[in-house]
């Protein structure tokens, strides 16, 4: 029999349908293939009776002809979105044990869809990092390894990148078939180039935030992260959609996304972006950028080099804009509600907070705390948030120029491959430039996704990042299918 | 009125601005779909998103707004079709977020004014600097507990209007009219019940002093949670005794904010107040500007009632009522539905008088609304034409409005069961007259020797004679025709 | 700009997280070095550049802010809000102490 590990959404959904095997059996496949990758730490918690509860229900429906898209398919949810009844962490101590008594909208879509919950992933604690470093529950390995590196010691272990790193880790392992993400400067993106998946960030407003924990509300976006485009559109659509809950939810009818696929791109007029290949950007990066370049072209689309002049800006504003607004998002956990307390007898109310919070909180998660607290203080607020501000809706206008003139945008996805687990990463800065493709994107709230394109001269992955202007996914998955048709990416393999 | 504290130095000025914090009457909450209800269970009106849950968004009540915008043009103000809701950020117990939704820079509701009626019948302008909405914050019980505070939360996300006058004010008197005025207005246009025992009205006041005769503007202090008319009075005055007490030692105010103590009648510094303000407003992420066209402020606009002021003005120049009767009648839009329809088609003076002595006496007595007054307009206005009937005299109009209360009925029925009719036949009351005259020659003689005076007394004795019940007019007529000499 | 061991303790308050005071030194360091990086944002020019401000991602030209109507759809789950808190009692939080 099939690995059931190896399918795609598409052909699990198809097979499925024809009772080729139950989703039970695919479930129990992945549970079983999650226990033996436990190593990778890809999960802060397993959901193995729920999942085969829910597998069970989906099998049901199959033979009642109710199913629903995703009916009976394994996916894995990032540990973000409150899930009902089951711990979520966000990767912090200070939510170990809350169990919300709700469901965040995009996992009950996926829930009414018939996606069967596995569990529920690491990432960077509160989504901030870019090598899922700072997650209370321990770093996630990324399951490709470079030919350069010892593969079976620590200094072989790479990073899956973050934040969505548990969830780019379990879909390229083969854990789960597909798993949500979300994405607030690169945390859907980054992770899929370094992890060899697709990764869609779709439009600001396209997914619901209620329910998913917020790290910066202007610029946290949901979204999918599959092993294929079709993957992504087919989960995407079932995740979307406008919720009265969320006040910044877009009422849009949500569009097939899956149809948009085969169309091509003939006629299409892709953006090369100039400020994108700085000096000394990683030469397979660029060898992989010309030849999704040439790709396009060789599919009817017209490459055009265009400018978006503020890019280099976009990394300082995100810095300013994301920390402000989680220094206040954050504020809730003060140990009074729900999660962690500082229990020393004795303290005051402040104590208690300031306790609590020194206690719960990892090193980054301060660090940017403090700093959106001293960028809209008193004097300073003006200076650095309102500034930032400006610039943002600057960077907005250099896509809105551009789109006027292209119909998407070709740029690598990340400056690197993954880099080694166990190195140093104690420079905040350095860690910080591995959005800087990202980032733009992400502050000007345009849809934005990362294609597995190739590997580099080490036998790691790399993405090719596709943006579109808002609301046109539909285009983004079109160029996003071509690149993938012609990259042929080689699928990790996995030891059965 | 002048208010003027005499110093040894100067003689000194007090400058007050109030802010109102005025809960929005309306079903749910400001954000979310809880009741903003009164006095339930503790944390049983509570949503995940009032509680700050993780991932739980905001989603505006449109009735609240509305209910801000009718605020706002009852309080003559501009209104901001475009205005933006700001995160202030600090931490409390009891506020769940770590932060209020409130708005900082662009307000719903700007500048405007509130007429305050003074006791000579004048008016004075007082500006209002603004209008926003808030979200209020939850309850800290401190009492129930030797080491904890208890939070409910049902108040949590209850949307507030505050209104902040601009430091217009110049007495605590004047203070406690805008108040009022404030409130009426209010209640007028049912956006507030103004109801400060219960915490849906509360205010904090601003206070500086300074010489007589100077503009500047000196350091304030601000007191926080006076929950009476009558308490923010008393804490203007002792904080702005207490400026100049300090001024004319040589010392300094520092800005901060105070608490008032109402029985040891003195203001404090709060505790919980001394960490450096510093709120980091931003506009709220998870909220788009507050937006509304035209037609929207012009459909609330047409819904207006009869406000205050304009009811007032009508008063005056309808019934030809003085400003000072007008003004106390309009200050409670059911006591000037009432006394309406108790002028209505009768003497408006009469009526007032009736009203504004008799009805508000028993009012006071009772201390009941005038919706629950036992004497219904409909009867008073009966009892006010058994009047001009010449059916009662006004002095026994006096006796069946005591009736009226202790029964509840009509006037008319009243009348009826007790025989109070007063008596009109000419013949009976001549009778009564002649009697009197016969009987006491001694005063008659007393009389016609010219001392008109002792015509009360036989005025009395007629009365007497009768019950009561004569036409005080008519015994008057005969005995003056009986008495000539 | 360069924070100082003062400023680090003031938004350290500010935020409600303890510092301790061997610490201080290291993060002033930490946090000077990326308001360093991010003042570069001051060689933009933003004259007659409109902030973008809350949810309004594009200049808010193609959403608005959704309004709720008036009626109690939440609440009545006591259970519920007080099953995560650290601490409760008779239906309520509880918390050290707050003196006013």
């Amino acid at each position: 029999m099939t690995d059931l590990t190896s399918f795609t959404i598409a052909a699990a959904r198809d097979r499925l349908a024809k009772n080729e095997f139950t989703a039970l059996e695919l479930t129990d496949a992945h549970l079983k293939a999650m226990e033996k990758a436990k190593g990778l730490n890809a999960f802060i918690t397993t959901t193995a009776e729920v999942a085969r509860t829910r597998a069970k229900a989906s099998d049901a429906r199959l033979q009642t002809g109710t199913a629903g898209a995703l009916e009976g398919i394994p996916i894995g949810i990032k540990d973000l979105f409150c899930t009902e009844g089951v711990q979520t962490t966000a990767g912090s101590h200070i939510l170990e044990g809350f169990k919300p008594p709700y469901e965040s909208t995009v996992s009950q879509k996926l829930r009414d869809a018939g996606a069967v919950m596995l569990g529920k992933l690491n990432m960077d604690e509160f989504a901030m990092g870019s090598s899922n470093g700072t997650s209370y529950f321990g770093p996630v390995k990324n399951p490709w390894k470079a030919r350069s590196r010892p593969p079976d010691s620590e200094a072989g272990d790479l990073v899956p990148g973050g934040s969505s790193g548990g969830s780019a880790a379990a879909v390229a392992a083969h854990l789960v078939l597909g798993a949500t993400g979300t994405d607030t400067g690169g945390s859907i993106r980054q992770p899929a180039s370094f992890c060899g998946i697709v990764g869609v960030k779709p439009t600001y407003g396209r997914c619901s935030r209620w329910g998913i924990v917020a790290f910066a509300s202007s610029l946290d976006q949901a979204g999918p992260m599959t092993r294929t485009v079709r993957d992504a559109a087919i989960m995407l659509k079932a995740m979307c959609g406008h919720d009265p809950k969320d006040s910044t939810s877009a009422p849009l009818a949500v569009p097939d996304f899956e149809a948009a696929l085969g169309k091509g791109v003939k006629g299409l007029r892709i953006g090369i972006p100039k400020e994108y290949r700085p000096d000394g950007l990683n030469a397979d990066v660029a060898l992989l950028w010309d030849a999704g370049v040439q790709w396009l072209k060789d599919a009817g689309a017209t490459p055009v080099e265009i400018s978006l002049p503020h890019t280099k800006s976009a990394l300082p504003t995100y810095y300013i804009v994301a920390p402000a607004e989680a220094s206040s998002n954050l504020a809730r956990y003060d140990g009074l509600r729900f999660g962690q307390r500082d229990r020393t007898m004795g303290n005051s109310l402040d104590e208690m907070y300031a306790k609590t919070r020194a206690a719960g909180f990892g090193a980054e998660v301060k660090r940017r705390i403090l700093i959106g607290t001293y960028v809209l203080s008193a004097g300073y607020y003006d200076a650095y948030y309102v500034k930032a501000q400006k610039v943002r809706a600057l960077i907005a206008k250099d896509f809105t120029d551009a789109f006027s003139k292209v119909d998407a945008i070709l740029t690598p996805t990340a400056p690197t491959a993954a880099f080694g687990l166990h190195g140093k990463q104690d420079d905040p800065i350095a860690m910080y430039l591995n959005d800087v493709f990202t980032v733009p994107a992400s502050l000007a709230g345009i849809p934005g996704a990362s294609v597995p394109a190739g590997l580099n001269n080490d036998g790691l992955p790399l993405g090719l990042q596709v943006l579109t202007k808002r609301w046109d996914e539909e285009t983004m998955f079109r160029v996003c299918q071509v690149l993938e048709d012609a990259a042929r990416f080689p699928t990790l393999k996995v030891a059965p | 009125m002048s208010y003027v504290i005499k110093g040894d130095t100067a003689d000194w000025e007090v400058v007050i601005g109030l802010e109102v914090h005025a809960q929005v009457i309306a079903k749910a909450k400001l954000f979310s779909g809880a009741s903003a209800d009164f006095g339930a269970g503790p944390n049983t009106q509570v949503s995940f998103i009032d509680a700050g849950m993780p991932g739980m968004l905001p989603v505006i009540n449109g009735y609240c707004v509305e209910q801000a915008v009718r605020t706002g043009l009852g309080l003559k103000a501009k209104i901001n079709q475009r205005s933006v809701f700001a995160r202030k950020n600090y931490f409390y117990a009891d506020m769940p977020q770590g932060y209020q939704i409130s708005q900082c820079d662009m307000p719903i509701v700007g500048e405007g004014t509130v007429y305050l009626d003074m006791p000579d019948g004048m008016t004075r302008a007082i500006g209002i600097e603004r209008l926003h909405l808030e979200q209020d914050a939850g309850k800290s019980i401190h009492d129930m507990h030797v080491t904890k505070s208890m939070i409910d939360l049902n108040r949590s996300g209850v949307a507030l209007m505050e209104i902040v006058s601009k430091p217009d004010l110049r007495s605590p008197e004047e203070a406690g009219l805008y108040l009022k005025k404030l409130r009426s207005i209010l209640r007028y246009l049912r956006t507030c019940d103004g109801n400060m025992e219960e915490g849906s009205m509360r205010c904090d006041a601003n206070v500086s002093v300074r010489p007589v005769g100077s503009n500047e503007l000196r350091t304030r202090c601000e007191i926080k949670n006076l929950n009476s008319v009558r308490f923010v009075a008393q804490a203007i005055e002792h904080e702005a005794k207490r400026h100049v007490d300090v001024y004319e030692s040589g010392g300094k105010i520092e800005q901060e904010t105070r608490l008032y103590d109402a029985n040891k009648g003195e203001t404090r510094p709060m505790r919980s107040k001394e960490f450096a303000h510093d709120y980091r407003y931003f506009p709220d992420p998870d909220l788009l500007p507050l937006e509304f066209d035209d037609a929207f402020v012009a459909k609330i606009k047409a819904t207006l009632p009869e406000l205050p002021d304009d009811k007032k003005a009508r008063f005056i120049a309808n019934y030809g009522l003085s400003a000072y009767d007008a003004g106390v009648l309009v200050a409670d839009q059911d006591s000037a539905v009432y006394f309406e329809a108790v002028a209505k088609g009768r003497d408006a003076k009469v009526a007032n008088n009736w009203v504004s002595s008799n009805v508000f006496a028993v009012l006071n007595a009772r201390n009941v609304p005038i919706t629950e007054c036992p004497v219904s307009a409909q009867h008073l206005g009966r009892l006010l034409d058994l009047i001009s009937d010449n059916t009662l005299s006004t002095r026994m109009a006096k006796d069946v409005f005591e009736l009226m209360i202790e029964t509840g009925k009509d006037p008319g029925s009243i009348v009826e069961e007790r025989g109070l009719k007063q008596i009109t036949d000419t013949g009976a009351i001549e009778a009564a007259v002649d009697a009197i005259i016969a009987q006491n020659a001694d005063k008659v003689a007393q009389y016609r020797a010219g001392k008109v005076q002792i015509m009360g007394w036989f005025v009395g004795q007629v009365m007497k004679a009768t019950q009561g019940n004569a036409s005080p007019a008519l015994c008057s007529d005969l005995l003056t025709k009986k008495l000539a000499p | 700009m360069s924070l100082d061991e003062a400023t680090i303790r003031r938004i350290a308050t500010l935020a409600r997280i303890e510092v301790p005071q061997a610490e201080l030194e290291a993060t002033a360091a930490k946090l000077s070095g990326i308001l360093n990086w991010i003042e570069q944002l001051n060689e933009v020019n933003t004259d007659n550049v409109a902030p973008m401000s809350g949810g309004t991602v594009s200049g808010g030209t193609d959403l608005t802010l959704p309004w709720r109507t008036d009626v109690v759809t939440d609440g009545d789950q006591q259970e519920m809000v007080l099953a995560n808190a650290p601490e409760a009692h008779a239906g309520f939080f509880a918390v050290p102490k707050v003196v006013e």
